[in-house]
């Protein structure tokens, strides 16, 4: 049988908490080896995208396939043959390590939880490659993770979830707690570690300069909703979504000169809330360019390449307006 | 920006430190900087370089264990070591601050417009009716719509980057010659924080407010600032026009700084982010060495015998504290340029 061919493949997904719509009809797919980035400000719901992925929650509806498996409603048990295939690494190292495990112990903890049963001996020969292969040196795995620094920590959880060979990596702002130079040396790593391996990435972040160091494709997020999705190559040249031009002009770049020259397009600060959307676009009530038929049509989804636009001003050939270039006094209406 | 005329704020030699069971750890070591009118003046470094401790030092924010010593002058008035009560004069109605996190410097159970006219009513002495008024104004100056309704709600019905605006509303009603921003889009998305910088700038064009804003975000110093402070274990390590540090960074962690971000254009298949081996160094005093010797790749025995002091590099006003200057090698933003 070969293999399926898509590492991730999410349909119509859904994850409603009460009256919460964090996530409303969000399709993605992601093929093997390949880095998708899910990019969204806060409250677009990225993160309870990748939770759904890996089963932390179940989705209201929609489903999530692992390689071709639907594990969307699967109970614990039978979830379990599949745990290792998806490995997730969250933001804060500090928070998502056990203080009373010892590293080799948080590091193997997967492959315990798989209900290998393993002696000590053979757990210490399967940690210390691991560790090796993040960058850290094998007596590490006796220490607790509050005697390491914050990079340290977050190799710790990139050992973790690769210790298993997962096919998928959730990783949900691995860098965002970091400080600048660290930040370089996980990103770096990250970038090593999945050229090397070719796990398959679902990269989750709002910092659009690591988007562009990482990511292959990129999908944009807005209140539960996707609105744009595209290859990096494209979104960063010719983003088509009003959105996704305002958030990256709005991304300043660390070159006084050039960032001196551009003109971010200044958006209402006036988030909606996800328990009452607004109607047909959700992205129109903070759109320079909304109008009518914006309020009352959802707007269907413009393909482009081997991407999507959900704008009504979208052309099928993939052109439409541009929010940073159109008249300055409208947009800051 | 020229810093012809006298400075606002002058600060020399400020030093603080702080007793801890296992010793006195030194924060903030001898970090001299001006601030002249109208100027915005950014203060990059990592987290535990003492940027923030440098910042509450100025208006004497810190907890009493602190030991701060050397001289911060506000228009020529000495304010280390005055009294709390000339201290309480100053806060607010001389120097502001706004925070990195809005929610907790508000009172969630007091309109905003009342937040704001207690400003007033205490450093104006402003009857109630005046206060809500200029609330009212002070709300339109810092880009809230609607700012006649807006008044009457409180911080929970209001954005985070709407939020932030009140705190700056505040920070600027009783017209303060110093206003300081510590990490203030930190918490906010880009988005907003975008709008965030604007407000920022427009009150220093309209008002003439010095600004000294604090982050460890290169994107936003670039944007704003007009000089820029690079800090680093405790000490000023580079001080320079906002331009000249990008395009010819001198000392060799502001160099590393610049090409350890992502800049645009770059990825991972083509072209790989520098790191800056090792770590920051623990907050001890060690006032015999380079603190970034460790991790420099250019360091040697001078660096390890003997602190370096901030020298001028050649460029207007640009000092750096480093015994082996970079000769200046093109940035990758400059790289990025071609």
């Amino acid at each position: 049988m070969t293999p399926h061919p898509n590492a991730l493949e999410i349909a119509d997904l859904v994850m409603h908490f009460g009256p919460v719509r964090a996530v409303d009809g969000v399709s993605l797919t992601i093929p093997r080896g390949r880095v998708t980035a899910l990019v969204g400000e806060s409250g677009s719901g990225k993160s309870t995208v990748g939770r759904c992925v890996v089963r932390l929650v179940e989705p209201t509806a929609g489903t999530v396939r692992i390689a071709g498996t639907d594990v969307t409603h699967l109970s614990r048990r039978r979830l379990r043959p599949h745990r290792g295939a998806v490995s997730i690494v969250f933001q804060d190292p500090a928070a998502s390590l056990d203080p009373r495990m010892l590293v080799g112990e948080i590091v193997a903890e997967p492959l315990r939880l798989a209900g290998k049963r393993i002696s000590r001996r053979e757990r210490d020969a399967r940690v210390a490659p691991q560790l090796e292969r993040v960058g850290l040196r094998a007596e590490v795995a006796r220490r607790y993770p509050h005697e390491l620094s914050g990079g340290q920590r977050q190799r710790v959880s990139i050992a973790r979830a690769l210790i298993s060979e997962p096919m998928l990596l959730i990783a949900d702002e691995p860098t965002s707690a970091l400080d600048v130079s660290v930040q370089a040396s996980v990103l770096n790593l990250l970038a090593d570690l999945q050229r090397d391996i070719g796990f398959a990435c679902l990269f989750i972040t709002h910092d659009l300069s690591a988007v562009e160091y990482l990511a292959d494709d990129i999908a944009v997020m807005y209140l539960g909703q996707l609105v744009e999705t595209g290859s990096r190559e494209r979104i960063f040249a010719r983003p088509a979504h009003p959105y996704t031009q305002a958030l990256l002009s709005a991304a300043p770049v660390a070159d006084p000169v050039r960032q001196r020259h551009r003109q971010p397009v200044l958006l209402g600060d006036d988030l909606p809330s996800a328990l009452d959307p607004p109607s047909g676009c959700r992205f129109r009530t903070r759109c320079p360019l909304a109008f009518d038929r914006c309020a009352t049509e959802v707007p269907e989804q413009t393909m482009i390449g081997d991407g999507m636009a959900a704008c009504h001003l979208v052309q099928s050939d993939g052109t439409g307006p541009d929010v940073r270039t159109a008249d300055p006094s409208e947009v800051l209406s | 920006m020229t810093t012809a005329s006298a400075p606002v704020l002058e600060i020399r030699d400020l030093s603080v430190s702080f007793p801890t069971e296992t010793g006195t750890v030194s924060a903030v070591d001898a970090v001299s900087l001006d601030l002249a009118a109208g100027e915005i003046v950014g203060m990059v470094g990592e987290s535990g370089c003492g940027k923030s401790v440098t910042a509450m030092s100025i208006a004497g924010l810190l907890p009493g264990s602190a030991r701060v010593t050397g001289s911060v002058r506000l228009d020529g008035t000495q304010l280390v070591g005055a009294r709390e009560s000339d201290l309480r004069r100053v806060r607010g109605r001389e120097i502001a601050y706004i925070f990195q996190e809005p929610m907790t410097s508000l009172n969630p159970v007091l309109t905003v417009g009342r937040q704001i006219g207690e400003v007033l009513q205490v450093h104006e002495r402003m009857s109630r009716r005046a206060a809500r008024a200029r609330a009212v104004e002070l709300l339109t100056l810092v880009g809230i719509p609607s700012a006649a309704q807006r008044v009457d709600n409180y911080p929970h019905q209001l954005s985070g980057g709407m939020r932030q605006r009140v705190m700056i509303a505040m920070a600027v009603a009783c017209g303060p010659k110093v206003l300081v921003a510590d990490e203030p889009t930190t918490a906010l998305d880009v988005t907003v924080q975008a709008g965030i910088l604007q407000v920022l700038r427009d009150l220093r064009d309209r008002l003439g407010t010095s600004v000294l804003i604090i982050t460890h975000d290169l994107g936003v110093i670039a944007d704003i600032a007009d000089r820029v402070v690079v800090m680093y274990a405790g000490r000023v390590v580079e001080r320079a026009p906002v331009d000249d540090l990008f395009a010819h960074p001198r000392h060799r962690y502001t160099a590393g700084l610049l090409s350890a971000s992502p800049q645009p254009g770059r990825h991972a298949g083509t072209d790989r982010l520098t790191e800056i081996p090792g770590l920051v160094p623990v907050l001890a005093s060690q006032p015999d060495a380079c603190t970034f010797a460790d991790r420099c790749p250019a360091a040697d025995e001078q660096c390890r015998a003997a602190a370096p002091p901030l020298e001028d590099v050649g460029g207007a006003d640009h000092v750096a504290a480093c015994w082996h200057p970079c000769v200046t090698a093109p940035t990758a933003a400059q790289e990025a340029n071609r």
